[in-house]
This record gives C-alpha cells, sequence and structure tokens, in this order.
C-alpha cells in the first residue's frame, strides 16, 4: 500500500502536464502581436493567489517593479514599468496573458522578465542562491500562478 | 535627452500620481561631496568617448542615496567605515608570517606607499601576465614576500586591507588602463555587463544604464560604480567587498553567478571601473 502510494506521488510530479493537461512553455502560441488566446491550465485563474503570487519576492515580484492601486497598501513599489491601475481596459485578457508568459513577444527587448519561457536562458541559476539551476525546465512561474495573476489583472478596472 | 531619460521623465510623471511623489525624489544632483569639510570630491563628470553614448552623465552612488546616508560620508567621525579602516592600518604595521616582516617593512608608511595605488586598479601585471585586481596583489605579497597565508578575497582581514589602502586614494581621479595588453579583459568585461543573465534575463545596462534613477521596490537604482569600493553597508554593518557586489548583482538575476576573485569577475570589474573613470575615488563609500 505504501509502495502504491510512493508510485502514485511520484507520477504525479514527473507529469503534471498530463494529467492537468497544461501547455508546457515551449508549446504555447503567441500571435503576432505576443497574445496567447488560449489558457495554459484550463483551470480558471483565482484572483487572491494571484495577489499573493505578485506580491512575493521569489515569485511574480511584479510590485518591485510596478504600481498598482491592486497593491496600494504596499510599502515602496518600484517604478521600473508603467502603474497597472486599469490595466484591464488597455489590454484583452489574452494580450495580458501573453505579457505575462513573455512580454517580450509584446514589448521588444523589456527588461520585464519572461515568467514562463525557458529558451535563451544565459547561465541560468538555482533560485537566488547564485548556484547552477538544478533543472534547465525551471520557469520563473507555474502555468497555474501565471492564470491566477491573470485572474488578478482582469480586476484591475479604471480605479483598481 | 536620451530614450532612458524620457522613460524616466514619463515615470516620474505617473508617479507622482500614483504615489504621491513623496518618495521618488531623483537623485539630488546639486548635492557637493566635500569630505571633511576640506577634501572635495568630483561626483560627476563627462562619459569617456568608450561608453559610446551610454550615459549623459557619469554620476556616483553617493548621489543616489538619502540625505543621511550621504552626510554621514563627509564626516570621517560620522562614517562608521572609518572604524574598519583603522583596523587595516593596524594590519598594515603589523608583523605577520616567516618572513618577520610587515606590510610597512618594505612599502613605508601607507600614505606614501600606498598612495594612488587603488585609482588605477584593477590593472594588467606584466610579471604575471594577468590582470590583477588589488586583492591579488595584496595576497602575492602575503604569500611569496612574507610567508605568510592569502586572505580570502571576502573575509575582515582583506576587506580591512582594501579599505586602508583605498583610503589612500581618495579623491583621486578612477584611472584603470583600458588600452595595451588590458584591452581583452575589458572586452569581455563589457560583453558580461550587457549579456542578459538568468531566468530573469537582465543585464547589468538593465538596471544601472537603461533604469538608474528609478526605483525597484524600494532600491533607488545608481549606475553601478565602483568608485567607493568597499562600502559600509549600514544594514549589515560590515564592509562589502568590490566581488561581493558583483556576485550578488548576477547571482540576483537568477543566473548562476561568478566565483569572487575569478577571471571573469576580475574582467567584469575593470569594464564596471572604467565606466567610472574620471569619478573620484570614494573608499570607504556608505550605503543604507
Ligand atoms: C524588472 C521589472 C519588471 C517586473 C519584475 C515586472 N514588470 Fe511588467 N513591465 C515592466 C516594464 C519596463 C514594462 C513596460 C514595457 C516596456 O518595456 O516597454 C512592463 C509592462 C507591463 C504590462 C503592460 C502595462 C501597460 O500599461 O502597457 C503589464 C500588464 C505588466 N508589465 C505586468 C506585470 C506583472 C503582472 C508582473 C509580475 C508577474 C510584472 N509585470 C513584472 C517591468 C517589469
Ligand atoms: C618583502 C617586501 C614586501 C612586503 C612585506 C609587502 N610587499 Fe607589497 N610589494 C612589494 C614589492 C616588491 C611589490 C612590487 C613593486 C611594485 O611593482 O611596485 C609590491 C607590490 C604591492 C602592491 C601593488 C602596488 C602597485 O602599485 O602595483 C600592493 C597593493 C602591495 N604590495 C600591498 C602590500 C600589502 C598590503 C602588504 C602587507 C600585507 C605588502 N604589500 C607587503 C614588496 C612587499
Ligand atoms: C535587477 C537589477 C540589477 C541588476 C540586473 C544589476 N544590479 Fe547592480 N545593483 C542593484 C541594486 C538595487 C543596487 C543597490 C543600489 C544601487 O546602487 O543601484 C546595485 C548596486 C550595484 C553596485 C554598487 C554601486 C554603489 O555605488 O554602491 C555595483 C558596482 C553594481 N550594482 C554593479 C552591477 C553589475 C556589474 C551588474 C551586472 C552583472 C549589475 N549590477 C546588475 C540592482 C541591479
Amino acid at each position: 500500500m505504501r509502495t502504491l502510494f510512493a508510485l502514485c506521488a511520484a507520477a504525479v510530479t514527473a507529469f503534471p502536464s498530463i494529467l492537468s493537461a497544461e501547455t508546457m512553455p515551449r508549446d504555447v502560441m503567441f500571435s503576432d502581436h505576443g497574445e496567447v488566446a488560449e489558457s495554459l491550465t484550463g483551470v480558471p485563474g483565482n484572483p487572491e493567489e494571484g495577489f499573493k503570487t505578485a506580491t512575493t519576492k521569489s515569485l511574480g515580484n511584479c510590485v518591485a517593479c510596478h504600481v498598482a492601486n491592486g497593491w496600494k497598501d504596499l510599502p515602496f513599489p518600484g517604478n521600473i514599468g508603467p502603474d497597472l491601475t486599469g490595466v484591464a481596459h488597455r489590454y484583452d485578457e489574452a494580450h495580458l496573458r501573453g505579457i505575462l508568459v513573455n512580454s517580450k513577444k509584446t514589448f521588444h527587448e523589456t527588461v520585464m522578465p519572461a515568467f514562463y519561457n525557458v529558451d535563451d536562458i544565459i547561465r541560468p541559476g538555482d533560485r537566488y542562491t547564485g548556484k547552477p539551476a538544478k533543472s534547465l525546465d525551471v520557469t520563473i512561474l507555474t502555468a497555474q500562478q501565471i492564470e491566477d495573476i491573470l485572474a488578478l489583472l482582469m480586476t484591475f478596472n479604471e480605479d483598481h | 535627452m536620451t530614450t532612458r531619460a524620457k522613460k524616466t521623465a514619463v515615470l516620474a510623471a505617473v508617479m507622482t500620481v500614483g504615489f504621491g511623489g513623496a518618495a521618488m525624489a531623483e537623485p539630488d544632483l546639486d548635492a557637493k561631496l566635500v569630505i571633511n569639510d576640506e577634501l572635495e570630491m568630483t561626483t560627476i563628470v563627462e562619459p569617456a568617448p568608450y561608453l559610446d553614448g551610454a550615459l549623459d552623465q557619469v554620476i556616483s552612488g553617493w548621489h543616489f542615496r538619502d540625505a543621511a546616508t550621504r552626510a554621514m560620508e563627509m564626516d570621517d567621525f560620522e562614517n562608521p567605515a572609518m572604524n574598519f579602516v583603522e583596523d587595516g592600518l593596524a594590519a598594515w604595521d603589523a608583523v605577520d608570517g616567516t618572513e618577520g616582516k610587515s606590510c610597512a617593512s618594505c612599502h613605508g608608511a601607507i600614505e606614501e606607499g600606498m598612495r594612488g595605488v587603488r585609482a588605477v586598479m584593477p590593472k594588467y601585471n606584466e610579471e604575471a601576465g594577468d590582470l590583477w585586481s588589488l586583492e591579488e596583489y595584496i595576497n602575492d605579497c602575503r604569500v611569496n614576500r612574507m610567508g605568510a597565508e592569502a586572505w580570502n578575497w571576502d573575509k575582515t582581514p582583506m576587506k580591512v586591507m582594501t579599505a586602508a589602502i583605498g583610503v589612500q586614494s581618495r579623491g583621486m581621479p578612477v584611472n584603470v588602463a583600458i588600452d595595451g595588453p588590458a584591452r581583452p579583459y575589458w572586452e569581455q568585461g563589457k560583453e558580461m555587463f550587457y549579456a542578459r543573465t538568468g531566468l530573469l534575463q537582465m543585464s547589468c545596462a538593465s538596471c544601472h544604464e537603461e533604469n538608474y534613477g528609478n526605483y525597484i521596490r524600494a532600491d533607488h537604482l545608481s549606475q553601478g560604480h565602483l568608485n567607493g569600493f568597499p562600502t559600509l553597508r549600514l544594514k549589515k554593518g560590515s564592509l562589502v567587498s568590490t566581488h561581493n557586489r558583483l556576485f550578488g548583482c548576477v547571482r540576483d538575476t537568477r543566473a548562476e553567478s561568478y566565483p569572487k576573485g575569478s577571471a571573469e569577475l576580475k574582467a567584469l570589474e575593470l569594464y564596471v571601473a572604467s565606466r567610472g573613470n574620471g569619478l573620484s575615488v570614494e573608499t570607504p563609500a556608505v550605503r543604507p
């Protein structure tokens, strides 16, 4: 029984894409303008989870570079990128997903990181240790975390 | 205006709406750095031609710090790093190793023997046939001339010594050589400066050239010069070595960084130092 359980657990870690029908980073389809129409997971995003991911340093860390009314209570948001307040009015869902997956498809050479991408990484490292990456398949965010932040951004209307 | 400057202006306007603008003072470029009321420092210079217009002005990191931090650097009694300099001065006179010698045995008074040394480091060492940082010269003397152990580049004995040697060049212009045998190292360092490393795919230029004056979270980005190193980090109460800072900035792009003392970081050190040629040596500068 124990062995069976352990095997199942291993299978889940090894093949998450098969079990959840998740799109792998290299399989994401972009339009010419950098939009990604299809959900990466088929599971609707959760804006509360999205808020946590967007404001956690080791995850999205969007707050390092963006001001937004959506996180106006957090101290010292950065100003490398534009204010995200009202961003759901400026872009549709497909475009926001594309910007999150790989903003470089929308903004050529932008300093904004590509959050769901494994290509063109020079000297990939293991988190913030300075050591070599343990796996080359690591993305900054998971597919579901992208969908969660997307759900959060979709609430960023005029005043939010 | 450069694209970056335009972007900054636009962002500044955005910020005034978004965050009241209060905490977002641009660097105070009118402030003057005079140390102990007598030593006038050059903190803004015209960029060297080899920067190809990448910067409008070369600005010392001092301008990007808040007024209280800036003030600490203006008075040696207020500058906490001067305690470490004292330790370095004591070590200069201390006998160490099997040869029974101190640094002073050969170099004499540090004020004379080491004046101007920091301003030209790193530099090509003819005899070794390689680019050497200040730390390498120090360890060479310790190991080969004193019979003493090499110091770790990132540990206190080395940091206090580089601070004590550095302060002997305070006020002199940074003047690293980039031509002749130093050229290939400089080219390597330049390539590293513009390489977008790590999972974040950011280069030194992403932060210190395109975004200086902006904030990344609470950090006010400077142009990333080395003229104040080793610097005192107030948060840690200790000195930060040149290679510690460079290692950390590469690491923070979620990249595999380069070991402190490695050939790569020395090349990067040379290139970064050359961007600040003309600024006064400020060792030991104070940082938050
Ligand atoms: C290192 C800084 C940085 C980080 C971190 C960052 N961004 Fe950005 N972002 C930018 C910049 C710069 C732009 C402007 C695009 C350009 O370069 O022209 C931008 C643009 C955007 C835009 C388009 C906004 C508009 O009005 O055009 C959105 C949406 C966005 N970012 C969302 C995010 C989210 C969500 C996160 C966190 C998951 C994030 N960004 C993290 C720097 C950053
Ligand atoms: C036995 C004599 C001797 C001792 C002891 C000694 N040095 Fe040296 N040092 C030299 C000589 C010789 C040179 C190379 C001469 C030159 O190129 O200027 C040198 C070069 C240097 C340089 C490079 C200077 C330059 O302008 O290139 C530094 C820095 C230095 N020593 C620091 C130290 C320190 C710090 C100590 C003590 C830990 C020390 N030395 C102990 C003899 C000594
Ligand atoms: C993600 C942004 C970022 C990147 C990329 C980055 N740095 Fe930094 N760096 C910082 C921050 C933040 C500081 C502390 C505030 C300041 O001085 O800018 C800093 C400080 C420095 C300093 C100290 C400046 C001083 O006056 O105390 C140097 C030197 C430096 N960086 C060099 C580099 C080099 C070289 C690279 C490329 C390998 C690099 N940085 C990449 C964010 C970055």
